[in-house]
């Protein structure tokens, strides 16, 4: 009986908050800042500095919905949200966004009722070896003992890559995060395995950062990107559109040093990006300087990559996957027409 | 007078001492501290068998420690090359400029800086109210509880969160962290835990049937489920039931779990010390006329609390250290902000991570020895009636 209720109590309260928020847009204009979840404990996606200001790369998604809705970057309150309560945050309404690099999955985009507006890292599960042990392939990794967090999904996908390339695999688990590091850097295994984005800023975390290399290899698939509820249509519009110009401003040359020059630019694509032509900010919902605002504000998506996890950064991530699709990558954005 | 025969026997030895022996000092063996370690520390085979084993667990920790924390660490640097092995060719004790950079985020977590000074008067009330109320000879300490319970909270609270009327910016209370979220959800559950737990344990003692009942269930169930789950729903469930205007903050809602939490416990404690109380001094207060409240207030409450002054302390430091647990909801604690900033690719080094819980530990350590030591300090003071 008590779980009947429990079931009926929580259906009829997704029902509630759903109808409740169908006008986000109106919502955060009439606020005047914009509630964005957040991880707070992810370097380079979303971490608060030294000064408790927020940076990272899922930080900037949320920045930028901010730049193009309210005019200023700055007018977003970060909630740092856990692995746990993320999905109850988007859904209850206490956030209208949600920037937690968040692995897009059917389930989630379905049942949890989530909208995905994109991806804005195509992350997936690396290895990392030391280069005294002269590998430069996953598949050279046969009879290798393997480092790896006890109870992931990183632990499965790690045996079932060896299996299916038929190699024999020696994994040591551990319970958390940082043993498994360390445990990694004492020596006890020839290589370490998470996701690509951790494989990086657990390097740094090392006795001696250079000795070690990162695996070309990418075993697994994890789309992360932004999300907001379902039933808001004209708020998923904006959410991935903003995310959509960020990329296509890369893709024109447009950054946030050049924009205001760039303006000027007889390109029609430029122009109706930045709202010299046509009215595309304002079929949003929006302005039509919109886009202009996010990139000289936030700056676009390969700025904002370097900035936080690439060679701005102490990260150094190599933009692998999430390059251009102009330049080898698979990053690419329906055009602003 | 004659003299009798065995005096004079007396009187014929030949050695017989006319003065008395000087006093000598005992044998150095036994004075000093030689004698104090013979006595204490070597007295039987089993405590010197302890002694060695405690000498030497002392002897492996302290001088790794030491050289950990001052003679292999790092005092001065701008960034995470400055606490590496690999560039400094050293050995590496803790980061400590890694912890000078991050103080103020430790302290004030993402408080706007420009109204950092708002958090700072906070802090200063704040110990103004603790001293007053712990310094048992301070004058006028009856205006001093009105000030700590109801001067400082309305005060505080206009301070911290801001007050549009009267020109200080609102903050919101997802930008506190560090110190002050400890401070602040440390002294709200101190503070209601006690009145709280009192009234508890007397309606648990009660002959009124539903406030007896309403007492039993409320300290049953908030005694009977983990904290984490108090605050897990408060934070996750509270907000899908309740409009997003109606739903209180995510802070409040954490106070809210631990002040329940804590006065359910120290409801127990207090009920302790009253069971402890002899039936006479009821029946005394009764027989002399004294109403219900005046028999609490007068004779049973000071007598009970103070048998229970070690256990209530105890609560207290349980309950101190278990603010650091509102980390699980996302609230920026000092612990949570320390766990955050050795993320920072920064300062990323092999020993960020135990520079920064280096300085959890001492930070809570101080808090709590200072605390239990007070304790010590009334309970001798109290203690000196029941000597005489």
């Amino acid at each position: 009986m008590k779980r009947v209720f429990g079931v009926v109590a929580l259906a009829a309260a997704v029902f509630v908050a759903q109808g409740a928020s169908a006008q986000t847009l109106k919502q955060v204009k009439d606020r005047g800042v914009l509630n964005c979840g957040a991880n707070g404990q992810l370097a380079g996606f979303g971490l608060p500095d030294a000064q408790g200001n927020w940076a990272g790369l899922d930080v900037d998604v949320c920045r930028a919905v901010a730049a193009a809705v309210l005019g200023d970057a700055k007018k977003v309150k970060f909630v740092p949200l856990t692995a746990k309560d993320r999905f109850t945050a988007l859904q209850s309404g206490d956030v209208d966004l949600l920037a937690r690099n968040t692995t897009w999955t059917e389930s989630r985009d379905t049942t949890l009722g989530l909208n995905f507006t994109g991806v804005n890292y195509y992350d997936g599960q690396g290895f990392m070896v030391r280069k005294s042990l002269k590998v430069n392939s996953a598949l050279e990794l046969n009879g290798a003992s393997v480092c790896v967090q006890q109870g992931t999904t990183t632990e499965l996908n790690l045996a079932d890559y060896f299996r299916a390339n038929k190699m024999q695999l020696k994994s040591v688990t551990f319970a958390d995060a940082d043993q498994t590091v360390k445990a990694y850097d004492a020596g006890r295994c020839d290589a370490f395995t998470t996701d690509a984005s951790g494989l990086y800023s657990e390097r740094l975390r090392l006795a001696k950062p250079d000795d070690h290399i990162v695996l070309p290899e990418i075993i697994s698939k994890e789309p992360l990107g932004p999300s907001v509820r379902h039933g808001d249509d004209q708020w998923f519009d904006v959410v991935k559109w903003v995310g959509f110009a960020m990329v296509d401003a890369e893709d024109l040359g447009v950054d946030s040093k050049n924009v205001d020059e760039m303006m000027k630019s007889t390109n029609p694509e430029i122009r109706r990006l930045l709202g010299v032509e046509g009215n595309f900010g304002e079929q949003l919902g929006l302005t039509k300087d919109t886009f202009y605002k996010v990139i000289k504000q936030v700056g676009n998506y390969g700025e904002s990559f370097e900035r936080n996890v690439g060679s701005g950064s102490p990260l150094k991530i190599d933009r692998g996957l999430n390059k251009l699709w102009t330049k080898g990558g698979i990053m690419y954005a329906p055009p602003i027409h | 007078m004659t003299m009798s025969e065995g005096d004079l026997a007396v009187a014929e030895l030949r050695f017989i001492r006319t003065e008395t022996l000087e006093q000598q000092p005992p044998p150095s063996s036994l004075t000093g501290p030689i004698g104090w370690a013979r006595e204490n520390l070597f007295s039987s085979p089993f405590n010197i068998v302890l002694t060695i084993l405690i000498g030497l667990l002392v002897l492996w920790i302290i001088p790794d420690l030491l050289r950990f924390m001052f003679f292999d660490a790092v005092w001065t640097g701008a960034d995470r090359d400055a606490c590496l092995e690999s560039v400094q060719n050293r050995t590496i004790g803790a980061c400590w400029p890694f912890v000078w950079e991050r103080l103020p985020y430790f302290i004030y977590g993402s408080y706007p800086i420009p109204e950092r000074w708002r958090v700072d008067i906070f802090f200063v009330l704040l110990a103004v109210g603790v001293a007053w109320l712990l310094w048992l000879n301070a004058p006028r300490r009856d205006i001093g509880v009105v000030y700590s319970f109801v001067v400082l909270p309305i005060v505080s609270f206009i301070l911290l969160h801001g007050f549009e009327a009267i020109g200080l910016p609102v903050v919101d209370t997802v930008y506190w962290g560090g110190v002050l979220v400890t401070m602040v959800v440390a002294s709200v559950g101190i503070a209601f835990s006690l009145p709280i737990g009192i009234l508890l344990a007397l309606g648990r003692r009660s002959n009124m049937p539903t406030v007896k009942l309403f007492s039993v269930v409320f300290i049953e169930f908030v005694r009977g489920v983990p904290l984490i789950t108090v605050l897990f729903m408060a934070s996750v469930m509270l907000p899908l039931f309740v409009p997003e205007e109606l739903s209180p903050n995510k802070l409040l809602r954490a106070l809210i779990g631990i002040a329940m939490f804590s006065s359910a416990y120290m409801a127990e404690v207090v009920r302790a010390g009253l069971a402890a109380i002899p039936k006479g001094q009821f029946e005394g207060a009764m027989a002399v006329g004294l109403g219900y409240w005046q028999m609490m207030r007068l004779i049973v409450l000071p007598q009970a609390l103070k048998i229970t002054i070690p256990n209530i302390v105890n609560t207290f430091i349980g309950m101190f250290k278990d603010t650091s647990l509102v980390f699980i909801v996302g609230i920026f604690d000092l612990l949570r902000t320390i766990e955050v900033s050795r993320i920072d690719p920064k300062w990323a080094t092999p020993v960020t991570s135990t520079t920064g819980y280096l300085v959890a530990a001492l930070f809570y350590l101080v808090f709590c020895y200072g605390m239990s030591r007070y304790a010590r300090m009334t309970e001798a003071r109290l203690g000196k009636a029941d000597r005489r």
